[in-house]
């Protein structure tokens, strides 16, 4: 259960080198991307100007405000509130993610699936829990919001944040095919048939 | 007691503002009673982490989750209460998307097919907006629920037959309980809705689960069936976030209606551990703000 600093991007071997219950913090540059996002990107075949290789993805949508582009906020964007989604919607976009953009993190809540874990195995990747529903706190770890791009999807644009001290996060999938989501509902499906007793239905 | 317009625009505004941003107090004794009981290490820090943030919302000024959700206004008008029901619709929808102009927040409302974002939290049918009517004379009270997306997406309907009787609802909420695992954003509050129409069970779920932790059914079978059920889940071991651990529910509310001879309808809801709602009531001594 080690804890790891990084500033990204980072390189397969340090993503390789992470085990479920380890905790993680970023800083540096954080990508947001979301359900719109992502369904533009590989089912359209729409193609963005940034360089994912080696960084992390959030799940998000922000709640941002426009204001006069500046050094201090050169993407127009202040941010009002950074959170995060439920990910098992983007399930199907793992792979691709993965593969064509050399992405190596993804970070969301209530976790991924089998091909997640497969592709996560296979291409060296992992999935780092944040928790849901904690954006006021989330957001003081966002530095500024740098760029965005694919912003017709606002708020499900493809954003470019600068994130310090952004953790600790959990590694909750690795590639080692460790999911504590698997391990949870598993131990969950065990125990329905003592929760069923005990409401009198044999 | 006349109700003006411009007042409730007001409020349909300060109120979807106030909901993202000030979590109910019963809500907050929920979490103190759920971190006090937590067993596992890496859920107590969940909890943890959950509360710690509804004080940095409060300390910020900020939303606490970025889900600004479905927006849902219940209204309920007094005996006494003199109104334009049209005009009163039409003042709710403008507050709402007043709020989402001018804080601003995220519109997270779509065109269903087109998926396209007015960027006002408003579309056909939305903000949702219920009518109820109620004995206490010179009062009308707007209730606010912005729904979060993580939840709303599990819901489920299931019209069991009479022969499977009360244990297909029991077994189905369980069984709800564990395919929402981690999704839902646990702990949650489990609405359910037993009995009417299918699409009144639906409804009744969603007033279950968002009615003030503490509050309870005020049908006894179904007051008896929420106690029970509440215990059940927490046996399963979900937890926050779906990680493990005791807390996966603060617990199982229930509400019931008549059915059909031949009809035997269950339906859950979920809300997250977010589980935002504020009130505005309007009286003659003017307009006071709470959950």
């Amino acid at each position: 259960m080690a804890h790891h600093d990084f500033t990204m991007p980072v390189s397969e071997a340090q993503v390789r080198a992470l085990r479920i219950n380890d905790t993680v913090t970023l800083n540096g540059t954080l990508y947001g991307i979301r359900d719109a996002t992502q369904i533009h990107m590989f089912d359209r075949g729409r193609k963005t100007r940034f360089d994912l290789n080696g960084h992390a993805v959030i799940h998000t949508a922000p709640n941002v405000r426009k204001i006069e582009k500046s050094p201090a906020n050169p993407s127009g964007y202040a941010s009002v509130c950074i959170g995060t989604t439920t990910s098992d919607r983007m399930e199907r976009f793992t792979r691709p993610l993965m593969a064509q953009c050399g992405v190596r993190m993804i970070i969301g809540k209530g976790g991924l699936r089998e091909d997640s874990s497969a592709a996560f195995g296979a291409l060296g990747g992992v999935y780092l829990a944040i928790i849901g529903g904690t954006a006021a706190l989330e957001t003081t770890w966002v530095e500024a919001i740098e760029d965005v791009d694919l912003d017709d999807l606002n708020p499900e644009s493809l954003w470019k944040f600068r994130v310090r001290g952004f953790g600790p996060l959990l590694v909750a999938m690795d590639s080692h095919g460790g999911s504590l989501y698997d391990t949870v509902n598993a131990a969950a499906q065990a125990r329905r048939a003592a929760a069923l007793a005990s409401l009198g239905i044999k | 007691m006349k109700i003006d317009l411009q007042q409730v625009e007001e409020a349909a505004k300060q109120l979807y503002i106030r909901a993202v941003k000030l979590l109910p107090p019963d809500i907050k004794r929920g979490f103190a009673g759920l971190d006090a009981s937590e067993s596992d290490p890496t859920a107590k820090r969940i909890l943890g982490t959950m509360i710690a943030n509804i004080k940095v919302a409060e300390e910020t000024d900020n939303l606490l989750c970025q889900d600004t959700g479905i927006p849902i206004y219940n209204v309920v008008i007094g005996r006494s209460v003199e109104v334009d029901g049209a005009g009163l619709k039409a003042a709710i929808r403008e507050g709402c998307a007043r709020a989402t102009r001018e804080h601003p927040l995220r519109s997270s409302v779509v065109h269903p097919v087109t998926r396209k974002n007015e960027h006002t939290s408003c579309g056909r049918g939305v903000p949702v907006i219920h009518f109820d009517f109620s004995d206490d004379a010179e009062r009308l009270s707007i209730e606010m629920v912005p729904k979060g997306s993580g939840s709303e997406n599990n819901s489920w309907l299931r019209m069991a037959i009479p022969a499977e009787g009360v244990d297909a609802i029991k077994t189905f909420v369980i069984d709800c309980v564990l395919a929402a695992g981690g999704k839902t954003c646990p702990p949650t509050i489990v609405g359910v809705g037993v009995g009417g129409t299918a699409d009144l069970c639906v409804h009744l779920a969603k007033v279950a689960a968002t009615r003030p932790l503490g509050s309870r059914c005020t049908d006894r079978e179904g007051a008896k069936l929420e106690k029970a059920l509440g215990q059940a889940v927490n046996t399963l071991g979900v937890g926050p976030q779906g990680l493990g651990g005791d807390s996966t529910a603060f617990a199982v509310h229930v509400e019931t209606a008549a059915t059909h001879i031949t009809m035997n309808p269950v339906a859950v809801n979920m809300q997250c551990h977010s589980a935002r709602r504020a009130r505005a009531t309007f009286s003659p001594q003017g307009i006071e703000y709470g959950y």
